[in-house]
């Protein structure tokens, strides 16, 4: 404190120096920041605002002119049978893979984390799927699951299975899909979860034990599970979102097909904006997907907020 | 006590096994199918070392349809810049941030928290009409551009920017260092970690994506690699499976290779960005 007080006076003498120093800075600042603030606005936030704008009007892309139609297209989005049907498709295919791939991607980071032998070996063969191109992996999983040709149904037919259609029927389309969308996923989340494990530190389990948790599964849900609460939280946004955004193996093997049974969020508005053109209501169906995202990360922000803190 | 105990490994080590099986199944498959013949993959799908080896025959067939050497040498350009340029935009605003005070800081924290909640899906409208009527789309332009920006990029080097030492900033600029000085010698050549990292996050998100590419280009000799497979599979009449695993082959292995030779890095990356948020 002492020392406090006898600088403070040169420096309140020099105070217009100190002035044009943080002058100087933030200009600097500025300058430094500027390119990437130009880009944001350019690249961000003028998109947003635009395809929130374009969502109340009838632009198609081609005609030269357009008019607001205020809610419109909204109105129409809510009575649109394969908005609906994409919606639901979407909120079955999350529902399946990000439980699954979250809690698959946990017991096999369990299961390395306590096996000595193998473990890059495992961690490697289970990672792969996350390091390989989707697009490719999907054309070899539609050779996988071929109806007739296909490896998986020679399997069933050998233990005398009948080999379902798996991505050509419409019964199940969406889990054939789902199916590949977990195994896209689990090595990404195991990684996590390996990481959150080793940040444990190992003496709560010697002290968990001497606390009475003898049988370790006592000690999983006294110690493991508490102490990989914040990941947790991380992973389930982060399947959750993944799961919302999926795609690409709906464009590659089924179009949205049969019959629409595949049919998701992403591709749905692929198909409204960019094949059919309907600019003005592929936008308000991206404002419903920006929506969803929204949500998703406020309730991160929440559960962060109360529950993981110890 | 010994005995539960090598039993417990024992059922560990089996459901391990069985599981990285079926993970690494497709990988098995592919590699086998590949060298098929096309009268083989009808007839036994299940034996996984073909009888008459048709490896050059399919290759030969992939590189035929579609100039994969040209796909690939478009992935390499267009990760390649829009790392380099995400890097060079991002790094100059994360120091900014993390160790400079200007009045629009707050702004632009809340800039990039809104920017990482918004994915290329949601932008990808409005750009594509700009990129339209500019007459810019089967361009590499077109492909970089939107990509120009990452918030992520920010988030992530502000963080560690931050956890930097003031002193040696100061110790610089004592030294006489301009601001752009610093960040060129004193803090990229410390936040390697960080730069690895987000290379790692960057390149895979990129060589992946499929849904912008397909948007903008729609001419063949600017596809990237998840394009050109797209486009192969519909120059590919029928089923004939043995080309098409052949040409997954190809686009598959650079970034498995880059994975399997950096492996550490990878695990550490990700874990550091947590990937593709």
């Amino acid at each position: 404190m002492a020392d406090m007080t006898a600088i403070s006076l040169p420096i309140e003498k020099s105070r217009p120096i100190v002035n044009v120093s943080e002058r100087h800075e933030a200009r600097v600042a500025w300058m430094l920041a500027a390119p990437a603030m130009i880009l944001i606005v350019l690249f961000i936030l003028a998109p947003v605002v635009a395809v929130i704008t374009l969502g109340f009007t009838d632009f198609e892309l081609g005609y030269s002119t357009f008019k607001f139609v205020g809610f419109e297209n909204y109105a129409e989005l809510m009575g649109d049978r394969t908005f609906r049907q994409s919606l639901w498709n979407t909120t079955v295919y999350t529902a399946i893979v990000a439980p699954a791939s979250i809690l698959l991607g946990l017991s096999v980071a369990l299961l390395i984390e306590s096996e000595k032998l193998g473990r890059s070996f495992f961690r490697t063969a289970y990672f792969l799927p996350v390091a390989s191109l989707l697009v490719a992996m999907a054309t070899v999983w539609q050779y996988l699951l071929h109806p007739t040709i296909g490896p998986v149904n020679s399997l069933l037919n050998l233990i005398g299975l009948p080999g379902p259609n798996w991505l050509g029927s419409a019964g199940t389309v969406l889990y054939s899909l789902s199916m590949i969308g977990v195994w896209q996923t689990v090595g990404f989340n195991m990684i996590l979860f390996l990481a959150g494990l080793t940040a444990i530190p190992r003496d709560l389990y010697a002290a968990a034990e001497i606390d009475g948790a003898k049988s370790s599964l006592d000690r999983f849900f006294l110690v493991t599970l508490p102490m990989l609460g914040p990941t947790t939280v991380f992973v389930t946004t982060i399947s959750i979102i993944n799961a919302v955004k999926v795609f690409e193996t709906v464009k590659t093997l089924t179009e949205g097909g049969p019959n629409k049974a595949s049919e998701v969020l992403l591709f749905t508005i692929y198909q409204e904006g960019f094949v059919y053109l309907r600019v003005g209501y592929a936008s308000a169906m991206t404002v419903v997907f920006l929506a969803v995202l929204v949500v998703m990360m406020f309730a991160q922000y929440r559960l962060v907020d109360r529950k993981v803190h110890y | 006590m010994t005995e539960t105990f090598s039993f417990g490994r024992a059922f560990r080590l089996t459901l391990l096994s069985l599981g990285a099986l079926i993970f690494l199944a497709p990988y098995i498959f592919m590699i086998s199918t590949a060298g098929k013949g096309q009268s083989e993959i009808f007839t036994s799908s299940l034996s996984l070392i073909p009888t008459q080896f048709f490896y050059l025959e399919n290759f030969a067939k992939a590189f035929g349809r579609v100039s994969m050497g040209q796909l690939l040498w478009n992935g390499v350009i267009v990760c390649g810049l829009i790392f380099v340029i995400q890097v060079i935009i991002a790094i100059p605003c994360a120091y900014a941030m993390a160790k400079l005070k200007f009045g629009a800081a707050r702004l632009l924290m809340a800039l990039v928290m809104l920017g990482l909640l918004v994915p290329i899906h949601a932008t990808s409208l409005p750009l594509y009409v700009a990129f339209d009527s500019a007459a810019l789309l089967n361009s590499y332009t077109a492909l970089v551009a939107p990509f120009s920006i990452s918030v992520f990029a920010i988030f992530l080097f502000l963080q560690f920017f931050r956890a930097m030492p003031d002193d040696l900033i100061h110790a610089a600029r004592l030294d006489g260092m301009s601001e752009l000085g610093i960040v060129m010698r004193v803090i990229v050549p410390n936040a390697w970690p960080a730069i690895t990292a987000f290379a790692i996050f960057s390149v895979v998100a990129h060589w992946n994506d499929l849904y912008w590419p397909l948007i903008v280009v729609s001419n063949q000799a600017y596809a990237t690699p998840p394009l050109g497979l797209l486009f192969f599979r519909a120059a590919e009449a029928g089923d004939d499976y043995g080309a098409l695993m052949a040409a997954t082959l190809i686009i598959t292995l650079p970034l498995v290779a880059a994975f399997l030779l950096a492996q550490k890095r990878f695990v550490e990356g990700i874990t550091m960005t947590g990937l593709k948020g």
